[in-house]
């Protein structure tokens, strides 16, 4: 009678540590989830400022003539990164709708060939679905030889679906060296 | 400790004996629950005086503004350490070392249900935590990011970071191992009729934080291993030039860190609900609303994370989202408050030192929460994030929070698990010194937030030097009154005035039907629950 007790508690236990295990085993794993989650919760939201890193499908657009937004551009480097890298111009008038070109400076300050490649944020984050690129330096991996130093063309348009308190847009590369 | 009585009661007999072994084995191979339970509270005691130290080298370094006793880097690595030690070292262990006393006799089990298992969570943790302190002597020193540990800037750190890794990994898997025995326990050993909602409530509120810690701590061991690929195998979760997100770090470790919180309060709860009970002489008010509200806090806690990076750049509707959210947290909280008040509410109280610690607790863990709550306002912490008042914020609620609550236990129980009765006199002045102690230390801190003096910075703006002052010299005070209830704890263990087997005139429940102290197994059969 206790023997039988003991033996049935026993494999009561067993059964409980099985499944708290899977439970366990079931929550690293959701851990590790959330990075996709993550990622796919921030391009279907375009929270974060996350930009596509693909081109944009060229549909035409009404070019909206009656409004101006400032595009301004930042570019920055982790400390002590041996490159230069600078806007052309830091800031843009452009009309939502209309596409526009500008350059980004890069020289490898190093003696040895180099390849970096840039990431893109857009600020206000919500601005960045409404940000398209058909053409951009921070599509690759960009390659310099020692020493060299080129301007790197981006070609975008701003959406005129871009929610009209939205006067500014920064869009902002940081270089890493790869 | 003094539980060397056998048991005369030869009814059950079993293969193993009955005493405990003879010497260092005892302690190594030991599978009793009290064993267990006693091995995690000295250790939790240990861990609480190295982080203490640690704390008294920060405040002594922000006695004055400019660098005087430690360099800033070193600073940065007590503060990081010292969050690690009190969290993982000194809290945590010290209530599942309560709950390895405490649980099997309070549901009448004969012991944890699986104690080789037991052993092993115990032992893992001297091992874990003598890696992360060793990290100091490394070269480059101790982690010094941060308990938090957010990339880029915890992967700068030395050699030390695999060690604190893996520490934490351990540290993880201990909590895990614990938590799992616990639920196993609670769910298959209660005696017969002791059904669900009559379980003391520190039964309920740790049944509670176990389901926490399977869901939560293998996500932090998820993330760090994160970390520890990103820095040595080329992986780029959190590293914006592979593609990945330095902001994504802290949304998967708050969502650990959050119910982490819960976990260090939880059993706190119990704690308090077990034992002012016993000095107004009331039964518990409202002890299913209890139950309930203790269920509502842990489900809440999933969905607040995002409280604590409210100024990463979130989109404003989930700025609302996680501040409502965190605000009804405070309803099954002021639920609880509630309750404490209305059991003491026209008992007959005394004011024993657990009395004064439970009481403490409720006054001053209340102030926490109402600052917390001033937190949750996401606009205004906008303008207290990374401030002092952070600081003071979860202080209140984790030192007369959780630790006067871990306090309280020691001397509720500790007549019964040794015997012998703490001195009363002693205990009292251990209070009134930690009282104090405690609000000088940590008042003032909410005052240098609000005015914007940062945290973790070792060197101040001149405005803030009275407060630190102030803060300083209460640190030190509560410090070192922690000695006076080190030698009571000891002199208790020793000897001293022989408990009854109910300790406490108005105590309630089958751990106070067991001899003072109790025998090596208790409950071989269990007992009937009327």
């Amino acid at each position: 009678m206790v023997e039988t007790r003991e033996a049935g508690l026993a494999a009561a236990n067993r059964r409980m540590v099985r499944r708290l295990l899977l439970v366990t085993a079931a929550m690293f794993g959701f851990g590790f989830a959330l990075v996709p989650l993550y990622d796919v919760l921030c391009q279907v939201t375009g929270l974060n400022g996350k930009t596509s890193g693909r081109v944009a499908v060229v549909e035409p657009m009404k070019v909206d003539e009656s409004r101006t937004v400032t595009v301004e551009f930042v570019a920055s480097l982790n400390l002590g990164a041996p490159w230069e890298f600078a806007p052309q111009v830091t800031r843009m008038q452009v009309h939502p709708g209309q596409f526009y070109q500008t350059h980004f400076w890069a020289k490898n300050l190093t003696n040895q060939p180099m390849t970096g490649q840039a990431i893109p944020s857009i600020s206000p984050g919500l601005a960045a679905s409404h940000f398209q690129k058909i053409e951009c330096f921070c599509f690759n991996h960009q390659r310099f030889q020692a020493g060299e130093g080129r301007q790197m063309p981006v070609t975008f348009r701003i959406d005129p679906e871009l929610p009209p308190d939205v006067r500014t847009v920064t869009l902002s590369y940081t270089f890493f060296q790869n | 400790m003094s539980t060397a009585s056998h048991t005369t009661d030869h009814a059950t007999d079993h293969d193993h004996d009955h005493g405990p072994a003879r010497g260092l084995s005892r302690w190594l191979l030991t599978t009793n629950h009290k064993d267990i339970g006693t091995l995690y509270l000295l250790f939790s005691l240990l861990m609480f005086f190295i982080g203490g130290a640690m704390a008294l080298v920060i405040r002594a370094e922000l006695f004055q503004p400019g660098l005087q006793i430690v360099d800033p880097y070193f600073f940065n690595q007590m503060t990081t350490l010292h969050a690690l030690v009190m969290i993982f070292g000194a809290v945590m262990p010290a209530f599942v070392g309560l709950a390895n006393w405490l649980l099997p006799m309070m549901v009448g089990a004969p012991d944890m249900a699986l104690p080789r298992m037991n052993n092993w969570s115990f032992w893992i943790m001297p091992f874990a935590f003598t890696l992360l302190l060793s990290t100091l002597f490394m070269p480059g020193g101790g982690p010094a990011g941060g308990w938090t540990l957010y990339p880029p800037l915890v992967l700068q750190t030395g050699s030390a970071f695999p060690f604190v890794i893996l520490a934490i990994h351990m540290m993880g898997a201990s909590s895990i191992m614990g938590a799992i025995n616990i639920i196993a326990t609670i769910l298959n050993l209660r005696a017969p009729g002791m059904t669900l909602m009559k379980m003391p409530l520190f039964v309920w509120t740790w049944l509670i934080t176990a389901f926490l810690l399977i869901a939560v701590m293998p996500v932090l061991a998820g993330t760090v291993t994160m970390l520890l690929t990103d820095k040595f195998f080329g992986t780029s979760f959190f590293s914006a030039a592979g593609g990945g997100d330095p902001v994504m770090f802290q949304h998967i470790f708050w969502f650990f860190g959050h119910p982490e919180v819960y976990i260090m309060i939880l059993p706190a709860f119990g704690v308090i609900s077990q034992i002012i009970p016993t000095f107004a002489r009331k039964p518990l008010f409202g002890y299913a609303s209890m139950v309930y509200a203790t269920a509502s806090i842990a489900f809440l806690s999933f969905i607040v994370w995002a409280h604590h990076m409210f100024t990463v750049g979130m989109p404003l509707a989930g700025e609302l989202f996680f501040m409502y959210a965190t605000m009804l947290i405070a309803v099954p909280t002021g639920v609880k408050v509630f309750n404490w008040v209305s059991t003491m509410w026209r008992g007959a109280m005394t004011f024993e030192t657990p009395m004064l610690f439970a009481i403490a607790f409720v006054i001053l863990f209340t102030i926490g929460g109402f600052s917390g709550l001033m937190l949750a306002i996401a606009p205004a912490d906008f303008q207290y994030q990374d401030t002092y008042f952070v600081v003071a914020h979860f202080h209140y609620v984790l030192v007369p929070g959780a630790v006067f609550s871990i306090m309280a236990a020691a001397y509720y129980w500790l007549p019964k698990w040794t015997g012998h009765m703490y001195n009363e006199k002693l205990g009292k002045l251990h209070f009134w010194l930690s009282v104090i102690g405690v609000n000088v230390l940590f008042f003032p801190q909410h005052f240098l937030g609000l005015a914007g003096m940062p945290r973790r910075i070792p060197d101040y703006a001149l405005q803030f030097t009275e407060f630190n002052m102030v803060s300083t010299v209460g640190a030190f005070l509560f410090g070192f009154s922690q000695l006076f209830f080190l030698y009571n704890v000891i002199q208790t263990i020793r000897g001293g005035a022989k408990a009854t087997d109910q300790v406490w005139e108005g105590a309630e429940g089958l751990e106070w039907t067991l001899s003072s102290p109790p025998p090596y197994h208790t409950f071989t059969t269990a007992p009937e629950i009327k």
